[in-house]
Order: structure tokens, then sequence, then C-alpha cells
């Protein structure tokens, strides 16, 4: 009977994980091409996508190694950029979090925005789920998208070469960065943040080492945080 | 670009981001978490890519820096539509047919 629902719970999370194969592939597809144009080999691009498994900040990194940034800036940047799935795996231990140890270690690995925010949803909404369902849930949503990453960034290395200069691939990165913070912007918090990170960015792109874009990262952190602290204060008053 | 360079690289931002996706998960647990560490994580991804994006909207390496009229309009209808329609998809495709149309019409890529 467990079993039934389990596999039930499966393919409900399946179903809810497919629509974001329309990001995954174009976004891996574009990593792979933009990857190999950098001079990466097709070992290193599959490493790191497999590896990384992080679409945002492997596109971060990359564009800050083809600027040739020391390494120290290159990591620090990317993983800031991964800083949200602290939060991503904090919220999901109050639902998940007495599932066994290889299962959380596993759910870590494919821990993505995508199966995040489905997952979540699912949890506040049918909070009768039992553990078991949940975890099935979790697994099912991730299926369709992650093995797709890292076989679109094979298909985008394969494609290499042959895209010409005229599609201007250099300007798909910032593209695909843009579409995915403009759904962000839930709140007056989130807006002042991505505001105070380009003014200051903008401000600092003169500082060696890439300095300026951590320094807007952290500042814009704080100017989230004490807007969200403010507006909640006038709410209440 | 060094082979050395490249994989290093690799290497500890997979240790770094797995230990990050794992951390709550894995070994302290969400339920202790102050408030106020979560209030600062909310904005994590809202305060790093703009400013990443930022400097490539405006001044583009492909135009050794220049202000670039196809690729500033494609940015701001990027954004636009992604703002409209939440939907990360519709915005993509409308920004790069902004830039293929700006191109065709400029002709300067």
């Amino acid at each position: 009977m467990a079993e039934a629902t389990q596999k039930s719970y499966y393919w409900t999370g399946f179903r809810a994980g497919v629509p974001f194969v329309l990001v995954v592939v174009p976004f891996g597809l574009l990593f792979g091409v933009v990857a190999t144009e950098a001079g990466f080999t097709s070992l290193q691009t599959m490493a790191f996508s497999s590896v990384v498994f992080a679409g945002a900040a492997q596109f971060a990194a990359l564009q800050l190694m083809v600027d040739n940034a020391p390494m120290a800036i290159v990591i620090a940047t990317a993983l800031a950029v991964n800083l949200r799935m602290a939060m991503y795996s904090a919220s999901l231990s109050l639902w998940l979090g007495d599932a066994p140890l290889w299962k959380r270690a596993l759910i870590a690995y494919v821990n993505v925005d995508q199966s995040y925010a489905v997952s979540i949803n699912k949890y506040e909404d049918e909070p009768q789920m039992v553990l078991s369902d949940r975890t099935a849930f979790f697994f099912g949503a991730v299926t369709p998208v992650c093995p797709l990453w890292i076989v679109a960034t094979g298909l985008g290395i394969w494609l290499g070469d042959g895209i010409p200069d005229w599609m201007a691939l250099d300007f798909a990165v910032p593209i695909c960065f843009l579409a995915i913070i403009a759904p962000m912007m839930r709140t007056m918090a989130h807006m002042v943040a991505a505001v105070t990170s380009i003014v200051v960015a903008l401000l600092l792109a003169g500082l060696p080492f890439n300095l300026g874009l951590l320094v807007a990262a952290v500042l814009a952190m704080v100017v989230g945080a004490q807007v969200e602290l403010w507006t909640v204060r006038r709410a209440k008053a | 670009m060094s082979t050395g360079y490249i994989w290093i690289i690799i290497l500890i931002l997979g240790v770094g981001t797995y230990l990050i996706r794992f951390s709550f998960l894995g070994l302290i647990g969400g339920r202790d978490l102050p408030e106020w560490v979560l209030r600062h994580l909310r904005y994590t991804a809202v305060a790093v890519l703009p400013g990443l994006v930022a400097p490539l909207v405006l001044w583009p390496t492909a135009t050794a820096g220049e202000i670039d009229p196809a690729r500033l309009s494609a940015a701001l209808v990027t954004f636009g539509v992604g703002l409209l329609t939440r939907n990360v998809i519709a915005a993509i495709l409308a920004g790069g047919g902004t830039l293929f149309a700006m191109i065709a019409i400029t002709g300067a890529y």
C-alpha cells in the first residue's frame, strides 16, 4: 500500500518537473557551447556540469575565467551565487531532515532551483504527506531535469564552433541571467537589493580582481534584508 | 587559461557547492537557524546576479566596451518580459528575438 502511494508521488513529482525541461535544455546547451568557445576541453566542460551542477554559478565562473580573474575571486563569486542554496537546504531540512543520511546526501546533490521550488510548494500544500511520500515526490521532480542538464551540456559541446558570429553568442549569458532574475523581483526588498547590486557593481567596476562584484553582492544582501525588516515593521504599525 | 586553473576551479566549486547544498539538510538542521541569517540568504541571488550582468550589458566585450544599441535593447526587453510574464522561456525568446532583429537592422555585431 505504502509502496503504491510512493510510486504515485514519484510520478506526481515527475509531472511537476517536466515543464522545467524547457529551461534546462537550452541553458545546458548554451553552457556547452560557451565553455567550448572559451577553450575548455570536452572533458572539462562535462566535468564542470556534472561536478558543480549549478547553471548560474557555472556561467558566472566561466565569465570571470574568460576575463582572467584570479582563482580565489572566481571561486568566491561563484559560491556566492550558490549561497541561496543554503537557504533551500535549510527550508528543505524542515520537511526532509528525518530521511536517512544517504537520501539526504543524494537530495543535496540534485537540489536545484526548480526542484526546490516545486517540492516546497507541494509540501506546504499537502502537509499530511509522510516522509517517504515527500522524498518520492522530490526524486520524481528532479528526474526529468537533472540528467538532461548533463546531456544538454554534451550537445552544446558537439554543436560547439558551428555557431556563426552573427548569433552574438557573447550575449546569450546576459540574456539568460536577466530572464532568471526578472521573475525573482517578488517584493520591494528584492528590487532594492537588485538595484543596489547593479549600482555598486558599476561604480566599483574599476577595482582589481573583480572585487567590485563581491562588495556589491554583500552590500545588496544587507540592503535587501534591511528593507524587508522595514517593510514588515511598517505593515505592523 | 591553464589546465590547472580550470581543474582546480571545477574541483573546489564542486565541493563547495555540494557543502552549501548539504549544509542544513545534512549536518546542522534548519530548525535552529536564526531568522536574521535566513533573511540575508533570501537575497543572495538578487544580490549577485544583477551586479554580474550590468557591466556585460552596458560595456559588452564584443564591441570593446562601447554601448551597443542591439545588446542594450535586447537586455531591456528580456528583463521587461520576464517581469511581466514571470516566464523565463518567454523572456529569453523575446530578448533573443530583439537581439537578432536589431543586428539585422543595424548590420553590426
